[in-house]
């Protein structure tokens, strides 16, 4: 595909005797909400940390927007433009909700070498701004560490958006969110792909959060790309429900959450 | 070759001592994750108990009731009853509590067991007894090798294998190994954690204090054998793999001959050279020879919940005030007094960089005394080398200690956790033994003398005031840089690497530059101590300076850039008061710091905060 925001050709890995990842084609268009999914261990994370760079895949090369960018450390990818959400949330539990937005803005215009000026100073407005977006305003002078789950993913969004990044990758956005909140994080993430540009490629677990917000679904099972295009095709595919339906009569909607070596 | 032959023979006696230690401080720390400081104490312990059961009372034959291997094995039975003792009553209290501060209370034993040793067995050193039966020597390729030697080498393996059949044959072993691997884990699967960590703890100080008590027919038993063992074992632990039982013994073996062979093809840099293999195995394999990564790396330090806030004009009012009162102190001290003083400023500092690199950074360091002491012999050499005045001193010092943490830095921010602080260790020792070797420039153990302040600053009131200006400044100086953004990426890191990646921070880099600094302040605070005592002695870089600057930021408290000053100056207080009362201070300020541990795991401005917040809500806090 050309003019792909992010594009993976014969991506690769092995773990020890497991093919974690084999040969797995992933074309992320301008402006998509791409769903990547699959069974637990069928290779999302593992695929998710080689198109971030914290793996290093086998075989295969990394483009985005047409420039390689396989092999290169996450802090690289991510000053090509690329925000990621994780599935464990990870922040910084020891500062306020304000200064991780703001630790994120210094990092983006690199600030972050300065000795000398006052850091709780600098970015506040821009900080706000994305607080706001993400419907954290009232929370900023918060510790972090106190934070409520929702309110982790909501922030990690907002770190995520910070260097204003033209790809978006989340891993699980949801988990371990309320019904409720999940539409809303959902809601909200399709109003700022829509606002800003976005490109977004999302694993989800939550079937009713694929199928309400991607606009195409890849199907993954045991490493290998088994299914691809729109929800209302996907839904119907036959291996897509004998992987999810097949021998162990796996319930569609909640599948256990995977668990990451 | 022959000769050689008896050399690598020798080695490989010694080595089996050295593995029984370090096994169980492996063990312990696999399992429990505590870092035993009080290891080596325990081997003391066990080599002092064997010399009373088999010797000292007389009995013929050197041999007493139980025989010389039943005294052996009574006194390691007896130092492992002794470790359940400890589990029990006072390491299983803080278990949950900041992932050092095991670490302070086992220091606190190592104090108080020293001193309990010099009470009980005196200060000379103790001569055991021979073994009976194997007080002879064998002849191997024309060269004599002590029999008792050969038994030894057979002891190592026969512990490895019994060690291996325990972990591996046994129920009990498959849940050591699970929780090395996993400790969240096991408490899940509903196993009695108490029991199984008070097993482990009694099993690891068996083992040490087998360790020492099989060691007696070989060596004098003597009250500074604690600190020598625990350093080795460290070592040995953590170039074999923390957690690794099988590491340890290859560890254990590989330092042996290395101190067997070193010592003749070496003998200048023997100590050097243990330290240069450590630091070359923690870079080409940063888990240890036989380590594996940790299913989940953990902080070394835990962040705090409760951000910081950057001083506020009341904050700097009060500093600003504390300073000024400070400043009247010279109108109504005498000497004495101010250069006491002078000094607990001094270690304000020292503790205040160690804080930057700790509690700022998270990189634990157990060799911080390296940069004092590169501080304190940079300006030495100044001052004395060059006839330079004390202005130029005090740069060349922190110069001198910022070169040798950017060195350091270097190799250190690409591990983390434990395996950074032992490097930073071996850093210090190596400093440590080249300043001690190398005679023509450092004067090696008679140090330098007679660098006094130029006369400018000779009066203690004058160089108080000195001190004062230049601590005062530094300590706001890491302040200022806590709240740099600097300051934050040393945070971000510390509190989520994986985060900080992920928006374009480079960890490396940051850490680095935060070792620097911390190394830097360091040297500046090194410096004054030498320009203040009016001479260097190697012994500023040695391990009980680096364990000085570690305890007084623990003691204050990491979560709080407050902490070390706190720290610092009530436990320079306190080991100045108590060891002018008495000669046991050492005791006294170990059961003070065991006790404060257990009572305050979150330092003294937590316990400070804590009864802030008792005062305010009344009842409400008893639920801490």
């Amino acid at each position: 595909m050309t003019g792909a925001a992010l594009e993976a050709r014969g991506l690769s890995k092995r773990f020890g005797g497991v093919q974690a990842v084999d040969a797995v084609d992933v074309a992320l268009g301008a402006g998509e909400m791409l769903a990547l999914i699959g069974p637990n261990g069928a290779g999302k994370s593992t695929c998710f940390n080689l198109l971030t760079g914290q793996r290093r895949p086998d075989a295969g090369t990394i483009r985005l927007f047409g420039r390689d960018i396989t092999g290169l450390p996450p802090r690289r990818v991510w000053r090509l433009g690329v925000g990621r959400t994780f599935q464990i949330t990870a922040t910084f539990s020891s500062m306020t909700v304000i200064e991780n937005v703001q630790v994120a803005l210094m990092s983006h215009h690199r600030r972050l070498g300065a000795l000398w000026r006052r850091a709780d100073r600098l970015y506040i407005e821009p900080a706000r701004d994305l607080l706001a977006l993400v419907g954290m305003a009232d929370q900023a002078g918060r510790a972090c560490g106190l934070l409520a789950y929702g309110d982790l993913k909501r922030l990690e969004l907002a770190i995520a958006l910070a260097n204003d990044p033209r790809v978006l990758l989340m891993d699980e956005p949801t988990a371990g969110m309320a019904p409720g909140e999940r539409a809303a994080l959902m809601d909200l993430t399709a109003r700022i792909v829509a606002e800003r540009g976005l490109s977004v490629l999302f694993t989800e677990h939550d079937m009713d959060v694929v199928f309400g917000h991607a606009d195409r679904v890849l199907v993954l099972d045991r490493g290998r790309l088994v299914a691809e295009g729109p929800p209302a095709t996907v839904r119907v595919d036959a291996r897509v429900r004998a992987i999810y339906l097949g021998e162990d009569a796996r319930p569609v909607a909640a599948p256990p959450p995977e668990n990451r070596p | 070759m022959d000769f050689l032959v008896i050399q690598a023979l020798t080695g490989l006696a010694s080595a089996s001592s050295l593995f029984l230690v370090a096994s169980g401080l492996s063990l312990i720390f696999g399992v429990t994750r505590i870092v035993n400081f009080a290891h080596g104490s325990l081997f003391m312990l066990g080599a002092y108990i064997a010399w009373t059961l088999t010797d000292a009372l007389g009995w013929a034959d050197h041999a007493g009731p139980l025989g010389f291997w039943g005294g052996v094995l009574a006194s390691a039975l007896m130092v492992a009853a002794l470790g359940a003792l400890i589990e029990i009553v006072i390491l299983r209290r803080i278990y949950h509590a900041p992932p050092l501060f095991p670490l302070l209370a086992t220091f606190g034993l190592a104090l108080m067991i020293e001193d309990l040793v010099r009470l009980i067995w005196g200060p000379e050193d103790l001569l055991g007894p021979r073994a009976p039966g194997l007080d002879g020597a064998v002849t191997i390729l024309g060269q004599k090798l002590p029999s008792y030697d050969l038994a030894l080498i057979a002891l190592g393996p026969l512990v490895l294998g019994g060690l291996w059949l325990l972990l591996h044959r046994t129920h009990w072993g498959v849940l050591v190994r699970a929780a090395t691997q996993d400790r969240a884990m096991v408490g899940a699967l509903g196993v009695n954690q108490a029991r199984l960590f008070t097993g482990v703890f009694a099993l690891g100080t068996f083992l040490a204090a087998l360790g020492g008590a099989v060691q007696i027919p070989r060596e004098a038993v003597h009250h500074a054998l604690d600190m020598q063992i625990i350093v080795e074992a460290f070592v040995i632990v953590v170039i074999g793999g923390l957690g690794n039982v099988a590491g340890a013994f290859l560890a254990a073996v590989l330092v042996a001959e290395l101190n067997a062979f070193g010592i003749l093809l070496f003998p200048r840099i023997g100590l050097v050279l243990l330290f240069l293999v450590m630091a070359v195995v923690l870079v080409l394999r940063p888990h240890g020879l036989l380590g594996r990564p940790e299913s989940e790396p953990r902080a070394a330090v835990a962040p705090t919940v409760d951000p910081w806030r950057p001083t506020g004009p009341t904050g700097w009012a009060v500093g600003l005030a504390l300073a000024g009162g400070l400043a009247l102190l010279p109108l109504v001290a005498d000497a004495y007094v101010l250069s006491v003083a002078t000094e607990i400023l001094i270690f304000a500092l020292f503790a205040a960089s160690l804080h930057l690199m700790m509690g700022v950074g998270g990189m634990v360091s157990f060799g911080h005394a390296a940069f004092f002491g590169l501080g304190a012999y940079g300006a030495a050499l100044a001052t004395l080398g060059w006839g330079a005045p004390m202005a130029v001193g005090l740069v060349t010092g922190p110069l001198l200690a910022l070169a040798g943490a950017a060195v350091a830095g270097w190799l250190c921010v690409r591990l983390s956790g434990v395996y950074l602080a032992m490097l930073t260790l071996a850093f210090a020792q190596i400093v440590w033994s080249v300043v001690f070797q190398w005679q023509d420039v450092t004067g090696g153990d008679n140090g330098l003398l007679g660098m006094w302040p130029d006369r400018w600053a000779s009066d203690p009131a004058v160089f108080f005031w000195l001190t004062l200006g230049l601590c005062g400044g530094a300590i706001a100086l890491t302040r200022h840089i806590a709240f740099s953004p600097m300051g934050y990426a040393l945070r971000a890191c510390r509190d989520s690497v994986r985060r900080a990646e992920a928006i374009g921070l480079d960890r490396a880099r940051a850490q680095w530059v935060g070792f620097v600094l911390a190394g830097g302040l360091a040297g500046l605070a090194g410096a004054l101590f030498a320009y203040l005592k009016g001479s260097v002695f190697p012994d500023v870089l040695g391990i009980p300076v680096s364990v000085d600057a570690l305890v007084m930021v623990l003691l204050g408290g990491l979560g709080s850039l407050t902490g070390p000053l706190v720290g610092a100056v009530a436990y320079k207080t306190l080991a100045i008061v108590v060891s002018s009362w008495t000669d046991h201070w050492p005791l006294i300020l170990g059961a003070l710091i065991v006790g404060l541990v257990i009572a305050a795991p979150d330092g003294l401005t937590g316990l400070a905060h804590r009864l802030a917040a008792a005062g305010r809500h009344g009842r409400r806090a008893g639920r801490s």
